[in-house]
């Protein structure tokens, strides 16, 4: 009997702490269960990616009308200009494939930030007076509900560029040609640049050009960051991947005159996931390389430069890395708040950094013997030999006051160096129809990043450069040989 | 503004009246209790409807171009605008007469507006003190009036820094410089003083440069002794 109450006894028992837990664990459960059941709801209904296999979040989406190859300054100009002029909201899918998030090889973020308007070819110099106008509008162009406005620290102090004996014709033919465009350039005899700037030695300088407005130098990683801000705003999408393979479709035509001619078009991108194997295969009708300096890689993936040389099909894409460094110095005698972008004939340059007598600059292998002398572009280590042999003594020779300084910091970076003839190319590809290039601006990409990125925009949406010509700016030239050279680089 | 009333009164308390709103995106203002309020409710609809979003960015459109159309010439020879703030019709009288000063002191004038100072080729002084969007880029177009220019007061403005007082420079004939309280300059003493080594003739008034100096300890325990004049 008492066993039979206690069984009795253990029964209700355990219906009661059955009961009692079945209360406490669907209370506990319901909340999560509940939010479960949103996120699958939220999912299947229509906008939200529904994969019942697997979780697909991290990847593209597996359709893009647009896709950007590198989110660097020029492929984010690329995307803003590409929903600004998009005739209907939301008409056009973009897609920024970037490998590296953090930004950490790409050329933007090391750049040193000058913008300039003395070019020797009136299309640089109109896309650089764009691009201006573009910064000091910044935050009408970029300006995001709900967010700061964007700061670029601009400092409007323009470009000297100095010119020995030799150069002094070209220059004065430069400084015409910029005056038409509508730059604000003076020319100085080495008088006047010794009464302006007392710091300079002007032995060997017959002549120099000075910008007065809308030339200096500014933070790049803003302009970036501002360009990424308003981009995701406007709806591109952005995805962390490297881009290892192109799926094309070849179509062989004849031209007018007879000769057979095979048009490729690319139909997918494959994306890699980083550090993993898996890659999404991203159906798009436009490819757009801005990869920077490995846009010649981007542009053998899809084919281009395979083929017997000499040919339209076996011209290459002649962009590749080159490094460059950049020397931070500190020296307590050194020119003032007045220091401008200085430029010397033998390539060297510098410009003031903040307000405690610090300065950045290196030299431009303009006097370089190629091939020979250029750094190894495997890795980003600096040389510091490179300061001590190279830009020291012109440094030095030029202004007698950094005898004395001390370098503080250093860093390389690379130039999407065109070796045809320094300039970028843009536009489509004849043969591969729908890759268009934004690259290959060797050390001035970031000056001109606004002005491409409207320009390849209008060649995507209507066919033809709309507000600047560039078309002397593409690819067919590599193959017709004609170059555009600017006569002088950094 | 053509929009129906409601929605009218959803976004007024956001851009709480015109003039302020843009110097309000000047400056990172922290928005108070009951406007962060308003804001969630604006920004819950934006989050969900396209046309609201598409609304907010239009009237921040709108508000930043406005700007642009407030940029009316106001030299004066010291012609004071009347109580209304009209200017006498006896201006037009001195078409001829070369303006000498000019005090554009709090104007809403910006860098498109500044071609109509530029113009004036003998021009001696000018004043922008407190204007809020004379910026860098407006004091880098200022050396076209290199010429003539003899007195320059930039105090107060919110937009001006280090950076644009580098550009004065070209300024060679400049006697009187008034650099004081810009927020935006991040060391005031040490611009005062490569300021006035930039401008050799000129006398510039600004920040005191030992304001940013710290005593050194053998100092600070004299100066309780004594007072310092700081």
């Amino acid at each position: 009997m008492l066993r039979r109450a206690l069984r009795l006894g253990l029964g209700r028992g355990l219906l009661g702490r059955g009961l009692g837990t079945w209360r406490g664990d669907s209370t506990l459960d319901w909340d999560g269960k509940v939010s479960d059941i949103k996120k699958k709801i939220q999912s299947v209904l229509p906008g939200g990616a529904w994969n019942p296999l697997y979780d697909t979040s991290h990847l593209p989406p597996e359709h893009s009308d647009v896709v950007i190859v590198g989110g660097g300054v020029l492929g984010l100009s690329v995307a803003y200009w590409l929903k600004r002029l998009e005739k209907r909201r939301g008409a056009i899918q973009v897609l920024v494939v970037e490998r590296d998030y953090t930004y950490s090889q790409a050329s933007t973020g090391l750049s040193v930030g000058g913008i300039r308007q003395q070019f020797s070819l009136p299309e640089n110099i109109q896309l650089s007076l764009f691009s201006v106008d573009f910064l000091r509008n910044i935050n009408e162009y970029l300006a995001v509900v709900d967010d700061p406005p964007l700061d670029l620290q601009f400092n409007p102090s323009g470009y000297l560029l100095l010119a020995s004996e030799k150069g002094a014709a070209i220059m004065e033919n430069n400084v015409k040609v910029q005056r038409q465009e509508g730059a604000k350039v003076c020319l100085m005899s080495p008088e006047q640049l010794r009464n302006k700037f007392p710091w300079i030695n002007t032995e060997g300088v017959a002549l120099a050009s000075y910008g007065l407005e809308d030339e200096g130098w500014f933070d790049p990683w803003c302009l970036l960051q501002g360009l990424r801000r308003k981009v995701q705003s406007m709806g591109v999408l952005f995805c962390h991947g490297e881009v290892t393979r192109f799926i094309s479709s070849s179509n062989r035509m004849e031209t007018a005159s007879g000769e057979e001619v095979t048009l490729k078009r690319i139909h997918e991108v494959h994306v890699k996931m980083d550090r993993s194997l898996e890659y999404q295969p991203v159906e798009c009708a436009i490819v757009i390389n801005a990869a920077g300096a490995w846009s010649g890689q981007i542009a053998e993936l899809a084919g281009i430069g395979k083929g017997p040389p000499g040919t339209l099909q076996g011209t290459k894409l002649p962009v590749e890395p080159r490094k460059r460094y950049v020397y931070l110095w500190h020296c307590p005698q050194g020119p003032g708040l007045e220091t401008p972008f200085v430029i010397d004939s033998s390539g060297a340059y510098f410009r003031r950094e903040g307000l405690g007598n610090n300065y950045l600059g290196s030299c431009s292998p303009t006097e370089l013997s190629p091939q020979e002398e250029e750094p190894d572009p495997g890795n980003l280590e600096v040389d510091h030999g490179f300061f001590q042999d190279k830009v020291w003594p012109h440094l030095a020779q030029r202004v007698p006051a950094f005898e004395t300084l001390k370098v503080r910091s250093a860093w390389a970076g690379y130039y999407d160096y065109n070796t045809f003839d320094q300039n970028g190319v843009v536009g489509p590809h004849p043969l591969v129809v729908n890759m268009y290039f934004a690259t290959g601006f060797s050390g001035h990409g970031l000056q001109q990043a606004p002005a491409v990125g409207r320009a390849v925009a209008e060649m995507v949406l209507e066919g033809s450069f709309q507000t600047i010509d560039l078309n002397p700016f593409l690819f067919s030239r590599f193959y017709l040989g004609e170059k555009v050279q600017e006569h002088n680089i950094i | 503004m053509a929009a129906p009333k409601a929605s009218l009164y959803l976004v007024a308390p956001i851009w709480k009246g015109g003039p302020r709103g843009i110097r309000g995106l000047s400056r990172t203002v922290a928005p108070e209790g009951n406007q962060r309020k308003r804001r969630t409710v604006l920004q819950f609809l934006a989050d969900r409807f396209y046309d609201v979003q598409a609304l907010r960015e239009y009237l921040l459109r709108k508000q930043v171009s406005k700007v642009h159309q407030k940029n009316r010439f106001q030299g004066q020879e010291w012609m004071r605008p009347n109580g209304r703030g009209r200017f006498s019709l006896e201006f037009f009288k001195f078409q001829a007469v070369p303006v000498e000063a000019v005090d554009a002191s709090g104007c809403a004038i910006n860098y498109q507006g500044l071609d109509n100072l530029l113009a004036l080729k003998e021009l001696q002084s000018l004043s922008l003190q407190r204007c809020p969007h004379v910026d860098d880029w407006c004091l880098s177009r200022l050396y076209q009036l290199a010429g003539s220019l003899q007195e320059l007061s930039l105090a107060g403005c919110p937009q001006v820094s280090e950076r644009g007082l580098a550009c004065l420079h070209h300024l060679q004939n400049l006697r009187r410089l008034d650099i004081s309280d810009l927020p935006a300059v991040s060391n005031p003493g040490l611009t005062q003083i490569l300021v006035e080594e930039m401008l050799p003739n000129c006398n510039v008034l600004g920040a005191d440069w030992a304001q940013g100096l710290k005593l050194g300890p053998e100092e600070q325990s004299q100066d309780t002794a004594r007072s310092i004049p700081a």
